[in-house]
């Protein structure tokens, strides 16, 4: 019997939440304060959730600090810093008796105890407000006996390039004076310095790579020969946008704001005719008006691939939070029949893997090809083990073409007619949205009609027979099984390991659609079956139904615009165990 | 040289009404690519959906057949990844203008050498004799049953007003003048607009080929090169002009902007990721 790879206690991390207004530097923490404490030795998780305005307004950091690979949020606050009046009471449900509270005692609205650092008064000593935050990294690595000399060092690097060198300096004295508050804490004995000095640091984090989401699939991207992106901007995907621009000239890419979404995909489209490798980036509102664009992929049978990063709907929903809630949309979009593939990175290795192989995949099969992610994992960083660059040349599923080359030639047993792009080979290229005959030329001829419809849903066949089989953690002879898909991977093997129950595991699916036949092996041997989803209808629940027969009676589900907690999992768990709870 | 013939695609026969102007418009084409020596290789058409965005199907060339009005973004796409070939975009002006005015701003602000023919027939015709953005007000049609009372889109004044590159308007009946001024697009280096008169024998009987040859006169000794000119007589209305109205070969077109094609010439397709530096980002998240 197999159990789940202990990884992670309660004691054995530190969780630091820092709350306040947009615009007051929150986000600068949480960047600098992750790769500081990486490279002093921690393993380190971020993620943020924040409301959609530019100033004001109530958003929060979640820094969890460990000395082995931490990966997923919880609820729980070790350490809370808030930043202003309305902080203590956005995260209040989340606090209890054990949770630190330090910050500017008179800045703050609360009967709660309240160390006091007065954040401002020091920044302003120093020279402007501004500095508030910098101070708090100090205070925190102070705390956490983070590397101060690395701290320097990198605030240097961080703002040398835009600022002048008064302002770096400032900086350097911000964090040196948090540090200072820090060290008066402990002496005065209002923070027991053993509860955040307890921590190991190793080298092997220290050496470990930190990206977020965005810049996972980015790379991703990149490796997997992306070298055309089209879109138009929208939370919470413009970060691939922007990141492939970034790189843009170093990689030899052409990144486009388009016009519309409708443009982008139509632009992606071009590009995938005439020899590019392209990409779309966008959300679910953006993606609704790409879908007669997608349908035009289905009929070219060009490659395409989406990614749709997912935000709570409908409409606009909650433009900066998350949800697992477009599966659907992904699964639906596009009228007529035509094949397509859908996977769900199962956390930040997995969106820079799954990328690449989105691209090999559409290529290989001319068909749209989606990298379905959401906004958790957009915003979230972690540590992780080197990521492998493939070895050898990509591969284009592009040929030469002869002078009586067709385009959708019908004597193809895989139903994938060789390809060829304009101005490689004596062919002429002809692909059309009309139904079309071999040439690519309209026709209305009914018998041609239905075998290219035969010849483009052929490749059904090969989808599902080379789908991801999905990963199976904890006990192989488990009586209970979870089921989960895309981001929430992580969560659901930290609430599982917070069990530690020796009959319970987790089986994740990376591919959502089509998906692999070993799956209903996996179903039919558990006792109990619980789908857990970030979402209201269980939307994936619904397409295993549907792909397998196998129905689960039991969902795990949350909607508030949150990703799960760990902890907060782990327990719902552990009531439907006991009978109670989850819905039917 | 090479013949109109190399041009022509034997495979189907267009579905156009007898007497339509979309047939010269196709011989109008077939001429001029052959007066440019153009290789059927090395054209790409790329069209919408309509009566007009039909005519690359009766084209021996490449033919990108897309969506309702989604011909420039595709056909934008594909000069940028490949400059060497010469692309044309081609649709009726419901297409264009219609579903499609969105992209025709934006393709105009991006100034990608591609060649932009709209077949203007004032009238849907696949849709079967609606009223298109271009149709005069008053035009009866089944669906406009009070006669059309939103006014007319004029596109050459628009495309001017936008600081199109080129910008030029011919009548299909007078084909030398059409061989010509399309043969002008196409080698101007840069987004190049020509509005193309055509009559629908079937759904517009306004607008036939008697009213284009009355409504219509070549523009003489006028400065393609002076904007604010150019746009006094794409606004006029008595008697429409036809020919070119403003050109402007100064603007760099959105391929020569694009840094892709600086240093690398070989087609997208050759092109390898540089692994090494893909190694270099990675380490880079180290820190
Ligand atoms: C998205 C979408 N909406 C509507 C249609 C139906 N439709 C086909 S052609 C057309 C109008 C074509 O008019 P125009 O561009 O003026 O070309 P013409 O047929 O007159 O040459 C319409 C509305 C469609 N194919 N796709
Ligand atoms: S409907 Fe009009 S535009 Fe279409 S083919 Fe007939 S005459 Fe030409």
């Amino acid at each position: 019997m197999k159990r789940v790879i202990k990884s992670i206690t309660p004691e054995q991390d530190i969780s630091i939440v820092l709350c306040g207004e947009a615009g007051q530097g929150i986000q600068t923490v949480e960047q600098l304060l992750t790769r500081i404490l990486k490279l002093s030795g921690y393993y380190v998780f971020a993620t943020k959730e924040y409301m959609s305005r530019v100033r004001g307004g109530s958003n929060s950091t979640q820094i969890r600090v460990s000395s082995n690979p931490v990966q997923a949020p919880i609820a729980r606050i070790d350490l809370l810093i808030p930043l202003d009046k309305e902080a203590i009471k956005h995260v209040s449900s989340r606090l209890d008796k054990h949770t630190i509270i330090i910050g500017d005692r008179e800045r703050l609205d609360t009967d709660k105890k309240v160390i006091q650092v007065s954040f401002l008064k020091i920044a302003q000593e120093i020279g402007k407000s501004i500095y508030a935050n910098i101070i708090a990294v100090g205070l925190l690595l102070g705390l956490l006996d983070g590397d101060i000399k690395v701290g320097k060092h990198f605030l240097k690097e961080y703002f040398t390039q835009k600022n002048k060198e008064e302002f770096v300096a400032d900086n350097i004295k911000a964090l040196e004076m948090g540090c200072q508050e820090a060290q008066r804490l402990i002496k005065e004995g209002q923070i027991k310095h053993k509860q955040f000095s307890r921590l190991e640091k190793s080298n092997k984090a220290k050496n470990n790579l930190l990206l977020s989401g965005a810049e996972a699939v980015g790379l991703g991207a990149i490796a997997g020969g992306c070298n055309f992106i089209s879109s138009y901007p929208m939370s919470p995907s413009t970060g691939v946008l922007v990141f492939l621009a970034q790189y843009a000239h170093d990689f030899n890419i052409i990144a486009e704001q388009a016009e519309d979404e409708i443009s982008a995909i139509n632009m992606a489209l071009g590009a995938w005719y005439a020899g590019a490798r392209a990409m779309i980036t966008t959300s679910g509102g953006g993606f609704a008006l790409m879908t007669e664009g997608l349908s035009l992929a289905g009929m070219l049978e060009s490659p395409l691939v989406i990614h749709l990063s997912q935000r709570p709907g409908p409409a606009t929903g909650l433009p900066t939070r998350t949800e697992q809630g477009d599966l659907q949309l992904a699964l639906y979009a596009g009228h007529g029949e035509f094949p397509r593939i859908i996977l769900a990175p199962a956390n930040i290795e997995d969106a820079y893997k799954l990328t690449q192989k989105a691209f090999y995949w559409a290529d290989q099969y001319q068909i749209p090809v989606f990298i379905l992610t959401d906004q958790y994992t957009m915003d979230t960083y972690y540590n992780m083990k080197k990521l492998s660059v493939p070895r050898g040349e990509i591969v284009r599923f592009i040929i030469q073409t002869d002078s009586d080359y067709q385009r959708y030639n019908l004597k193809v047993r895989d139903g994938v007619s060789p390809r060829g792009i304009p101005g490689f080979g004596e062919g002429l290229i002809r692909v059309d949205s009309d139904e079309h005959d071999e040439m690519g030329l309209i026709t209305e001829d009914m018998e041609i009609r239905k075998r290219m419809v035969e010849k483009r849903n052929t490749k059904w066949h090969w989808l599902k027979k080379e789908a991801l089989i999905p990963t199976l953690i904890g006990a192989t002879d488990y009586r209970v099984l979870c089921v989960g898909w895309g981001s929430t991977y992580n969560i659901i093997k930290e609430a599982l390991n917070r069990l530690d129950k020796p009959d319970i595991a987790l089986l994740h699916f990376q591919q959502v659609y089509p998906i692999s036949e070993t799956s209903t092996n996996y179903l039919n041997r558990a006792e109990q079956v619980i789908s857990i989803e970030n979402n209201f209808g269980g939307q994936f629940s619904q397409l295993l139904e549907m792909q397998t027969g196998i129905s689960i009676g039991t969902r795990i589900l949350k909607y508030n615009g949150l990703p799960f907690y760990a902890d907060e999992l782990a327990q719902e768990i552990n009531n439907i165990l006991k009978g109670k709870g989850g819905q039917k | 040289m090479k013949k109109t013939m190399d041009f022509e695609q034997q495979a189907i026969k267009p579905a156009w009404c007898p007497g339509c102007g979309n047939f010269l418009i196709l011989k109008a084409l077939q001429q001029a690519f052959a007066e440019l020596s153009l290789v059927p290789q090395q054209v790409v058409m790329v069209s919408g959906i309509g009566q007009a965005a039909k005519t690359p199907q009766y084209l021996n060339i490449h033919m990108f057949n897309g969506l309702h009005g989604r011909a420039l973004p595709p056909a934008t796409a594909i000069k940028a990844c490949n400059p060497e070939l010469t692309v044309i975009a081609e649709g009726g002006d419901g297409d264009m203008y219609g579903e499609g005015g969105n992209h025709f701003l934006h393709t105009i602000r991006r100034n990608p050498d591609i060649t932009h023919l709209v077949h203007n027939n004032m009238v849907y015709g696949l849709t079967k004799g609606q009223a298109s953005p271009t149709s005069e007000l008053g035009f009866k049609t089944p669906l406009q049953v009070d006669g059309v009372i939103s006014d007319p889109i004029n596109p050459i004044a628009l495309a001017i007003s936008l600081e199109a590159s080129f910008v030029a308007r011919v009548f299909c009946g007078n084909i030398e003048h059409t061989v010509e001024i399309i043969k002008k697009a196409i080698k101007h280096p840069g987004y190049a607009l020509v509005d193309i008169f055509q009559p629908c024998v079937t759904f517009n009987k306004v607008n036939t080929f008697k009213w284009f040859q009355e409504h219509t006169y070549i523009l003489q000794d006028h400065d393609v090169y002076d904007r604010n000119t150019a746009f006094i007589r794409a606004t006029e209305r008595e008697k429409l002009p036809l020919g070119i109205f403003y050109q402007n070969e100064q603007k760099k077109t959105f391929e020569q902007k694009l840094t892709v094609h600086k240093e690398q010439k070989t087609a997208f397709l050759f092109r390898s990721i540089n692994r090494n530096r893909v190694e270099e980002l990675l380490k880079g998240k180290q820190y």
